[in-house]
């Protein structure tokens, strides 16, 4: 089984986040870098079929040479070889073009890609690619096996989870839950040794429209005080809730 | 060239996000100087659309769509934005739309936009706004695609009524094999209890509440509130709670009407998560705890005292206005 498992390269979920050049763009300044939480989960979970099933696992992440060690850290973490294409992801049919490519050209059976980046939350990359590609698609996957009779995958719903089963080629947009939290893994020396040596291949983008642009940007407005009820008057809470808030 | 619109429906009944994007669906329409078509799938009540502006609908009835499926929904809603040569499209932010949301892009090739926040800023250009950034921001988008789909986030837009008087056509979809190649073999969700995505007020514990064993009261209050209950990250990793509890910016987004949050302190990831909720309150021992500054109303005080007060001031609520 050879799998991609797609890195979106995102802030640290402690960033705060500012806005430059008039508002137009993400403020990167200060800001670190990390594998998206939900592509980490799917990243351990590859390197679950890595190890009890043989599989070989690619990473790769459509984004400029600044992402180089996001994903050196998941060689690190064990993938066998990454791929960059070489283009600022700004929209998400595009990413999922440039990975389709990929795709194609590799002969990959399973796509892990995450149920959205925490940047821009888009959801989007995963379901598009495996449209493009003609693959089957599991979107909010808890789980996933897979054997030679197929795959069967859990997936998260409103107010409760689904198993579906479904066949290879597949592609998943994964989240916590495909592994646990304790599963994760932090790279050792000897991996981040190990994934100096390991092939990190660079391509150009395709030509590839963009459907969606961000103009601007904007932060919440700011949050008044809050009201504080003294422990021992409750029922001032629920006087606060019924005739002021009206959300009881 | 109707704007159209997919209201979601639920053994039969129309979820609430329905006629929340359908209202959405209306004031887009009303912008372009056009009306609103729906497509529902084995849904009851087609006629009720007309109350919130949806003057056709595309009624689909097809015991292969009983169960949901992604791809056979995503092709169904395409074929009905071809048959309408509709070239906006409006959908909710459930998790099967949210699923299928993707599939129908690709098909229409159409740019897509989800968790929009209000009414489009203009039409033309074609521009929306939607959270980013795990709610720690707002982009304003613009959709330069032919063909472009909206998809509106839980509560935020809200319910407007529009009385129009609604047609129903029925509308029988091509699909084949090649769309079933997902299949649910089993689905494993409460029933009669709020969940996350649909309540209107959601009760949510953290790791103040020391044990799973100290849930009871957490779920009485919801049961008193009509609510769901939901949990912090480590609750869950704990295994006091299912994973499916879980809220915040690596599990499910809140954005209900109230969200009460019990023991939790406030971390950025959790906030991250939950602060599309419109009143936020917050009980918790330490005054220090940075939720109180996230939230609209707070008690400094032991959960433990605090809650069962509230059931009860809550109970007495209730009888009074029943
Ligand atoms: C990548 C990443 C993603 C994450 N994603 C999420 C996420 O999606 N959702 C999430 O929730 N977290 C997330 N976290 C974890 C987050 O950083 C916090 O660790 C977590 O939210 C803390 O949970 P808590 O508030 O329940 O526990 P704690 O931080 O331990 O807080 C417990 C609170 O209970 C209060 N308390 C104690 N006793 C009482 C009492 N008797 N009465 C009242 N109050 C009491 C304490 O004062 C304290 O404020 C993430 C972390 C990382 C690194
Ligand atoms: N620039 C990117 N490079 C590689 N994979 C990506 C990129 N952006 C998104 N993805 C994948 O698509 C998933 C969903 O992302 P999004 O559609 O951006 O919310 C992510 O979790 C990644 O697995």
């Amino acid at each position: 089984m050879k799998i991609l498992v797609c890195i979106s390269n995102v802030p640290d979920t402690t960033s705060k986040i500012n806005f430059a050049e008039g508002d137009t763009k993400f403020d990167t300044n200060g800001v670190q870098f990390v594998i998206n939480p939900n592509d980490e989960f799917g990243l351990t979970r590859a390197m679950w079929f890595k190890e009890k099933q043989g599989a070989a696992v690619h990473v790769a992440t459509v984004g400029g040479v600044q992402t180089e060690p996001t994903i050196r850290k998941a060689l690190a973490i064990g993938a066998d070889e990454a791929i960059r294409i070489n283009a600022e992801p700004t929209d998400g049919f595009f990413v999922a073009r440039q990975l389709a490519e990929v795709v194609k050209n590799g002969g990959y059976d399973l796509v892990i890609a995450g149920r959205e980046s925490i940047d821009y939350n888009g959801g989007m990359v995963p379901g598009i690619l495996a449209t493009l590609l003609d693959m089957n698609f599991v979107n909010t996957c808890i789980g996933l096996e897979v054997d030679d009779n197929g795959a069967t995958a859990m997936r998260e719903i409103d107010g409760g989870k689904e198993k579906i089963s479904t066949s290879l080629p597949l592609v998943i947009g994964g989240q916590k839950g495909l592994v646990e939290e304790s599963d994760l893994r932090i790279p050792n020396m000897r991996g981040i040794m190990m994934a100096r040596k390991k092939a990190l291949n660079v391509v150009e983008p395709i030509d590839a429209p963009k459907l969606t642009n961000d103009q601007k940007f904007e932060k919440p407005a700011a949050k008044g005080p809050v009201k504080l009820v003294d422990a021992e008057n409750v029922g001032e809470l629920v006087n606060l809730l019924h005739n002021e808030a009206k959300v009881i | 060239m109707s704007v159209l619109v997919y209201t979601e429906s639920d053994k039969g009944k129309f979820k609430k996000n329905a006629l929340e994007v359908a209202s959405y669906a209306h004031n887009v329409a009303q912008e372009l100087g056009t009306n609103v078509t729906a497509v529902t799938i084995n849904a009851d009540d087609d006629a009720s659309l007309g109350n919130y502006g949806v003057s056709k609908v595309l009624k689909v009835t097809n015991d292969q769509l009983d169960t949901f499926n992604a791809k056979a929904y995503a092709n169904t809603i395409a074929q009905a934005v071809e048959a309408e040569n509709a070239k906006v499209i409006i959908i909710s932010s459930s998790a099967d739309t949210k699923f299928l949301g993707p599939i129908l892009t690709a098909k229409l090739n159409a740019g897509y936009v989800p968790n929009v926040v209000a009414a489009p800023d203009s039409t033309s250009p074609f521009v929306v706004k939607r959270t980013a950034f795990s709610n720690k921001g707002f982009a304003h988008t613009e959709i330069s695609s032919e063909t472009k789909i909206v998809g509106v986030s839980n509560n935020a837009y809200g319910v407007h009524e529009n009385t129009v008087s609604a047609s129903i056509e029925s509308f029988d979809p091509v699909l084949g094999d090649s769309d079933f190649t997902t299949k649910s073999i089993e689905i494993d969700k409460v029933v009669g209890k709020a969940t996350i995505a649909d309540a209107d007020v959601v009760v949510s514990g953290g790791r103040g509440l020391k044990g799973p064993e100290n849930w009871g009261m957490i779920e009485e209050l919801a049961e008193v509130l009509g609510a769901a209950t939901a949990c912090s990250k480590p609750v869950s990793d704990l295994g006091w709670r299912s994973h499916g509890e879980h809220v915040g910016q690596t599990g499910k987004p809140v954005a209900s009407n109230l969200y009460i949050a019990i023991g939790i302190s406030g971390a950025i990831q959790h906030l991250a998560g939950v602060s599309a909720s419109k009143t936020k309150v917050v009980i918790n021992n330490d005054p220090e705890a940075p939720f109180f500054k996230a939230a609209d109303y707070g008690i400094v005080g032991d959960a433990f005292e605090v809650v069962p007060k509230l059931i009860e001031k809550l109970k007495e609520f209730k009888a009074q206005n029943a």
